[in-house]
């Protein structure tokens, strides 16, 4: 046993311990998804995304579309209030304030609101557009998303729009062209890719949110497109569904988490590989 | 001709005003945060006092005397728990996708270790209720329990007082799995960067290949692994519906690590929607003091990483 061979074996049981580290990495995320598709694959039928909610002891009867719809409404409405602030928000960290005080400063207050806990917002949003307007309402839920994605799109814009080759620039204000067709034409359409799957992510990221909708659009029983009503969301239908005391219920829980964990993962595997593939 | 490049110039003013009122959005927010926060708890910092509030025990709905000690602690040692488990196992992780692992199964394994952050949250808790909570309880907390749960004085941290395998030590485990891919993928993306020939010239003097990774590549990288840690952290404090699911959310004085528990966001998933007056005002106090932990470790990891640049 002499020292070096200490040595050696030291080192050899510190990458197993790295290597099993990753592994457990691994088998965890396949566990998960493996119980997740087990359990909710038995409730995974055409019900789910044609009937609405039914009283629990009416077995089979109901389904999980008003909770979809409700979904994609309030996704949809927070990507048209965030992507254009986000993008615009990205702009001017990359183009114009990028040497400015103010521009970095925002820069790094954008970095911090990323990792905002999500709850907080609810909580935010709830006392600027529930309470005054008496009561919980689509917008409110839609605003809160939005608040989420603003900052994650506006960092993506910016670090997208950072890559592009100042040469670019150059060439294109050296023809005489306006800065905001510079902007427009050349450094946005160059950048397009990156923005792309910056925004996608993000989206794909609010629309696993649950916690920010609690407080907000709470939750609806019915279909509804109304947005200042209560509004149903996927996301609070399956926490109250997995925390009822029926069956049925929560299989249809698990059937809803097995439809979004599903979309999730696929669009971020999707969305890694085009990133991977881009120039810029 | 003057036309045109009049009409050119009002819209670049436009486009500049439009970028920068955007980019001011989050200055909106935060301070937006901040003030509609402070406004709703200002009736519990009155009653209760700043700094009486945030250590406090007391959670009485009939009294109505609301403290937030119980919920802070909670939030600090359920990421807590997460990061002492997270932050060797995300080094672990990225040393082997860099150093050890054959290049066909680079991919394939850092994707499957990104891909444990875009599982959503309730998910991670729903897995947590109903899977894992149950077999931890049938695994670890049996076996720790047994081991330990007689030694004197330290024996009762590790009793089982409920069932359901819900609790402190399962909320920071699940919690730990949520932040492991972060600190993996800033420690990867941080130890892939470590210049070849500091490793060889470690090699040369005839260290072994662990040793290397721990005096030159792990030294070299401390920085940006550090501020992955703290960023990590501050996802961990801020948790929500994993959390919600599986602390248990009981308002107890804590005996063993196996105990149900509450955490700051808990607190606020269970109650919020059904209180009023004193009770709503603490719990709005309760995220602002949530925001403000969370807020003061982010900067910090900002701080850190900007000053060792």
């Amino acid at each position: 046993m002499n020292y070096r061979f200490l040595r050696k074996i030291k080192g050899y049981i510190m990458l197993f311990l790295s290597a099993l580290a990753a592994v457990i990495g691994v088998v965890l995320l396949f566990a998960i998804l493996y119980k997740v598709i087990q359990t909710g694959m038995a409730g995974l039928n055409l019900a789910l995304f044609t009937k609405d909610e039914a009283p629990a002891f009416m077995i089979g009867e109901g389904g999980m579309r008003h909770a979809f719809v409700g979904q994609i409404i309030l996704t949809l409405v927070a990507s048209v209030i965030g992507i254009p602030i986000g993008i615009f928000g990205g702009i001017y960290l990359s183009e114009y304030g990028s040497s400015s005080k103010l521009g970095r400063f925002i820069s790094s207050l954008a970095d911090v609101s990323i990792s905002i806990p999500t709850i907080i917002i609810g909580t935010f949003i709830y006392s600027f557009l529930v309470k005054p307007l008496g009561g919980f309402n689509g917008w409110a839920g839609a605003v809160a998303l939005a608040v989420i994605l603003i900052p994650v799109i506006m960092r993506t814009t910016e670090e997208s729009l950072k890559l592009i080759p100042w040469q670019l620039r150059e060439a294109a204000l050296a023809l005489g062209t306006p800065y905001y067709k510079v902007i427009k034409d050349i450094i946005l359409k160059s950048a397009l890719t990156g923005i792309f799957t910056g925004v996608s992510l993000a989206i794909a990221r609010v629309a696993g949110e649950t916690a920010p909708l609690l407080f907000t659009s709470f939750n609806n029983k019915y279909l509804s497109a109304n947005m200042s009503e209560p509004m149903p969301s996927l996301t609070v239908t399956i926490f109250q569904y997995a925390g009822s005391p029926y069956d049925n219920w929560i299989i249809s829980a698990w059937a809803s988490a097995l439809v979004i964990t599903v979309f999730i993962l696929l669009t971020n595997i999707i969305l890694k590989y085009i990133m991977k593939r881009r120039s810029f | 001709m003057k036309e045109t490049s009049n009409f050119s110039f009002y819209k670049d003013k436009f486009f500049l005003a439009a970028s920068l009122i955007s980019a001011l959005s989050i200055l909106l927010i935060i301070i937006g945060i901040i003030v509609s926060l402070f406004i709703e708890s200002f009736d519990a910092i009155k009653a209760f006092g700043f700094f009486n509030f945030i250590f406090s025990t007391s959670w009485d709905y009939n009294e109505e005397i609301f403290g937030a000690g119980r919920a802070l602690l909670g939030s600090i040692l359920t990421s807590f728990i997460a990061i002492i488990i997270a932050a060797p196992m995300g080094i672990g992780m990225a040393v082997f996708i860099v150093e050890m692992c054959p290049s066909f199964l680079k991919g394939f394994i850092s994707t499957a270790i990104e891909l444990l952050a875009a599982i959503p949250s309730i998910i991670y808790g729903m897995w947590g209720l109903f899977i894992f909570a149950p077999f931890l309880e049938n695994t670890l907390q049996k076996w720790v329990s047994g081991a330990l749960g007689d030694v004197p004085v330290i024996g009762s941290f590790f009793q089982i007082n409920y069932a359901g395998g819900i609790g402190l030590l399962t909320s920071g485990i699940v919690l730990s799995i949520m932040i492991v891919p972060f600190i993996a993928s800033i420690a990867r993306e941080a130890l892939s960067r470590v210049p070849r020939e500091l490793k060889e010239s470690g090699y040369g003097l005839g260290a072994e290949k662990w040793e290397t990774i721990r005096d030159v590549s792990l030294p070299y990288t401390k920085t940006a692994i550090w501020g992955g840690i703290i960023i990590a952290l501050g996802r961990a404090l801020g948790e929500t519906m994993a959390i919600a699911y599986i602390i248990g959310n009981m308002n107890i004085s804590l005996t063993s690590v196996f105990d149900p528990y509450v955490t700051v966001t808990s607190v606020l998933v269970n109650e919020f929607n059904e209180a009023s007056g004193l009770q709503m005002s603490s719990l709005f106090f309760l995220a602002l003091l949530l925001f403000v932990l969370n807020f003061l470790t982010l900067i910090a990891a900002k701080v850190y990483i900007s000053r060792s640049r």
